[in-house]
């Protein structure tokens, strides 16, 4: 039995250690909201914090997470209320949204660090896949959320 | 009831033969099956709100159900269409929601709710007319059923906001109140339409009715589907095209921790059935597999470019336009011009895997998919059960991601396959992203060779244009292959959708050369690389006649003033008239495909061979438009789809299968590249265009015209990234 601590609430899942973090997620714990994209740490579409840091949950192994506090996008806000999710909402960012989850994790890890991020800083935090092509949008709903008064 | 049992995969690949060409063609069910199908009605449990004609469903709170046939993957279908229901049904907006039809009741309904398919940027396109007849089929109704109630005639009633009133006796009634005694009305035969002065829906940037789901992780895409007692499967296809399944040895990893199944699926694919997708998935990684890899096993990148080489100077190929005689006036010029181009396979890569869920019992089959078409799914799914069409119930969900590749129902098939050899309980089955990436229905690979003369004047006299590769039709839809000739692979280079009808002397040809590799419809089909060998050598022409690119472009648009008009507004937002700043190059560009008239001016610099892309404008014409918002949004990720192909993306061939697994080696664009896109909407009005796809055939074109402009460099094959941008 591993024990994990997920959005606050402490769990205990039968899988093998080297399970990864977004499997575990998925399929153990019913959170579905991180996403599987490519299973090599590329896309972002399974990005989780790990003690606030954005991390590719497809790339932790589950055993690694220890007593570490895991936060999922369904932990996010209770009822979207985010900043980062509000102003998505303004700007219409998603598409099919599919690396939304992953998009929207990474932004508030950036936005933690770096609250007024500049257009480079994006650029260099901002590493997830968007097939359906929201960049443009990503950028200016961090934007917004950062209150850098750009659409 | 006569119904359909066994049916043949190739008839689900009947075309329906479209002008224009595009994504709709290899899905269709054919006619026939419809005929055999039982006529069911749409079940309404007792207390259910009110179904007002068959498009639209009333609650008593107002609450607007839209229904929908097409799929959401992102593009905005599903809210354009309610918007299109509302328009006519004078309903309060923010009471509107949206559902899918189930593709078993369209069908058992003889398809009463049209055509599922979701391609060729067709959703709204060519639903326009029936739709909004839908809504205002039950304006009408509730129209007439608040008459009855007041005793006055219908005439004398109006609708707005979900309200019908009656002025002169100052009585109104909501919707919710009208709605269960309009829906014991009948439907109204003659439906006319609301007056484009009086749109107030249409043209509105409203709200996607699909967002807050994506912003919590709530949205359930196929992928994410968790029933009760569910088994997943990981499944392995011979990785050469054209091979086979030999066999596998089970045994070695019957006792791995969740194994349940190891099964053969088909004769090119063994399954993993296991409690979890990650068990599976270790399991398929660990099982000795035998592959007999076919014929083809020795065919490579190289081989391939050989041989559609060979197609360049082919003396047979298909003649798609020709105006005047060709050859002779490029003997007869004072300047020839030549110059050869080509671009790769391309894999969709979805960013949702290929996946599906399926369970067969005795009841029948049941699937939960992300498909462009629900109806091509029902019937995928029906064959590989073994079951009539009737027996089957499809369960679609949003895609994440489509572009063309989920109109093919491989994989539903794959499932059904699976679910049947376990019966009794649902199996969702995943394909690994190298699965995905390995096994897809690749946009074609090309070569163009153009040929261009020019009289003294510089002006141009004469344009071969030849083309060499793979035709979609000839595997997809045969029978849409007449003589030889395949018109969806001269995308934008037809009469009906060329733009420099002007060129007094034409021939474009192709020279099919069809690989082992399976193609289809990648967002924007064949224009993609059409329009980079058209679009980059009108600029090469340009060029060697000494002229600024858009006043050459303008004369060969003379006869053409649509095309003229869109390009036009994209130079004057643009300030094409007026210099950049120092280092900053502009290229420009323009094409016609599903319906609208597309064009762009790209600004870009290139410093120490290192492109940066500051800018693109980007004008379309697409008649009517629908949700401004919405086209920008789908010409911002044009470009992001576009780009991913002009800078990094290929598939290559080695041994016979494609070397690219993961995103590690098939990049796409990312944030950093993003240039800013100004998306300039210039609706002429008269028609309905599509909006998905026209964009993206102009992203190529004009950065390689910048980048021609920044280096004096011409690069004639993609993507970029093999190309070095250093100017000595
Ligand atoms: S699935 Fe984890 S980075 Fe792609
Ligand atoms: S919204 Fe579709 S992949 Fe990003």
């Amino acid at each position: 039995m591993i024990r994990l601590d997920v959005n606050g609430r402490i769990h205990e899942v039968d899988v093998d250690a080297d399970t990864p973090l977004l499997w575990v997620l998925r399929e153990q714990l019913g959170l579905t909201g991180s996403k599987y994209g490519c299973g090599v740490a590329m896309c972002g579409a399974c990005t989780v914090h790990v003690d606030g840091q954005p991390q590719r949950a497809c790339a932790v192994p589950v055993a690694a997470v220890g007593e570490s506090k895991v936060l999922t996008i369904e932990g996010l806000s209770a009822d979207s209320s985010h900043p980062v999710q509000k102003a998505w909402l303004a700007h219409e960012v998603p598409q099919c949204g599919y690396c939304q989850s992953g998009q929207i994790m990474a932004a508030v890890a950036l936005l933690a660090e770096k609250p007024k991020p500049t257009d480079a800083d994006i650029d260099a935090a901002m590493t997830n896949i968007c097939r359906c092509g929201t960049y443009q949008r990503v950028r200016a709903a961090i934007h917004t959320a950062a209150g850098n008064g750009r659409a | 009831m006569g119904i359909v049992t066994k049916l043949s995969r190739r008839k689900f690949l009947v075309a329906s033969a479209v002008a224009g060409g595009g994504m709709a063609v290899a899905w269709s069910v054919p006619a026939g099956l419809l005929e055999a199908f039982a006529q069911t009605t749409m079940p309404q449990p007792a207390g259910a709100p009110a179904e007002v004609g068959i498009w639209v469903v009333i609650h008593p709170d107002d609450t607007t159900v839209v229904r929908i046939a097409r799929s959401e993957m992102g593009q905005g279908t599903l809210t354009g269409l309610a918007q299109l229901v509302a328009e006519d049904l004078e309903c309060d907006w923010s009471k509107v929601r949206a559902e899918y039809i189930p593709p078993e009741v369209n069908l058992a309904n003889k398809r009463a709710w049209g055509d599922m398919s979701t391609g060729g940027s067709r959703g709204i396109r060519t639903s326009v007319d029936y739709v909004r007849k839908g809504g205002a089929a039950a304006r009408m109704m509730l129209v007439q059923a608040a008459a009855g109630r007041w005793s006055v005639p219908a005439a004398e009633c109006t609708a707005a906001n979900s309200v019908v009133t009656h002025k002169a006796s100052g009585r109104s009634l909501r919707y919710g109140e009208l709605a269960e005694a309009a829906s014991k009305l009948e439907v109204p035969k003659d439906i006319p339409l609301k007056d484009q002065k009086d749109w107030k829906i249409i043209g509105q940037g409203v709200k996607r009715l699909d967002t807050v789901e994506k912003l919590n992780g709530s949205q359930i895409y196929a992928i994410d589907v968790r029933l009760p007692d569910m088994l997943n499967a990981a499944i392995a296809q011979c990785p050469v095209f054209g091979g086979k399944l030999v066999g596998f040895d089970a045994d070695k990893i019957n006792g791995m921790k969740g194994v349940r199944h190891v099964l053969k699926v088909d004769d090119v694919t063994v399954a993993v059935v296991a409690d979890t997708w990650w068990q599976a998935k270790t399991a398929l990684d660990a099982l000795p597999i035998q592959w007999d890899e076919g014929p083809n096993a020795n065919v490579t990148s190289a081989s391939i470019a050989e041989f559609l080489k060979e197609g360049l100077d082919a003396k047979e190929a298909a003649v798609g336009h020709r105006i005047g005689d060709a050859p002779a006036a490029i003997a007869g010029a004072a300047k020839k011009i030549e110059a050869v181009y080509g671009t790769p396979f391309l894999n969709h890569a979805t960013l949702e895997p290929m996946n599906c869920t399926a369970k067969v019992s005795e009841e029948g089959v049941e699937i939960w998919v992300a498909s462009q078409n629900g109806d091509a799914s029902l019937a995928a799914a029906a064959e590989a059960g073994g079951v009539p069409l009737s027996k089957v119930k499809v369960n679609k969900l949003h895609l994440g991601g489509g572009f063309g590749r989920r109109g093919f129902q491989d994989y539903t098939r794959q499932a059904v396959l699976i679910a049947k050899q376990v019966p009794g309980r649902p199996v969702k089955m995943i394909w690994s992203r190298e699965e995905d990436m390995q096994h897809g229905f690749y946009r074609p690979i090309t070569q163009a060779k153009l040929v261009g003369g020019l009289d003294a004047e510089g002006n141009l006299v004469g344009l071969h244009f030849r083309l060499s590769g793979q035709s979609i039709l000839a595997s997809v839809a045969p029978s849409r292959v007449v003589n030889g000739l395949d018109r969806l692979h001269f995308q934008g280079l037809l009469d009906d959708e060329f733009g420099y009808m002007a060129i007094p002397n034409l021939l474009i040809d192709h020279a099919m050369r069809n690989t082992h590799v399976p193609v289809g419809f990648w967002r924007g089909v064949n224009h993609n690389q059409n329009a980079v060998y058209l679009e980059c050598f009108i600029d090469e022409l340009a060029h060697a006649a000494g002229k600024d690119p858009l006043e050459f472009r303008r004369k060969l648009l003379a006869k053409n003033p649509k095309h003229l008009a869109v390009l036009e507004a994209a130079a004057k937002k643009a300030e094409y008239d007026k210099p950049l700043p120092a280092g900053i190059f502009r290229g420009i560009c323009q094409n016609y495909g599903f319906g609208s008239y597309t064009a762009a001016v790209a600004e870009v610099s290139v410093t120490d061979g290192k492109l940066k892309m500051h800018r693109i404008v980007a004008a379309t014409d697409c008649g009517h438009a629908l949700n401004p918002d919405q086209i920008a949004a789908q010409v911002e990720g044009s470009f992001v789809y576009g780009l991913s192909a002009l800078l990094f993306s290929e598939n290559t061939v080695d041994k016979g299968r494609i070397v690219e697994g993961n995103f590690d080696t098939y990049e796409v664009m990312l944030m950093e590249q993003m240039p800013k896109v100004e998306t300039v909407i210039v609706p002429s009005g008269g028609f309905w265009g599509g909006v998905g796809e026209p964009t993206i055939a102009v992203a190529a074109p004009a950065v390689l015209n910048a980048i021609f402009a920044a280096t004096g460099k011409r690069v004639r094959t993609l993507p970029l990234k093999h190309h070095d941008l250093k100017t000595a």
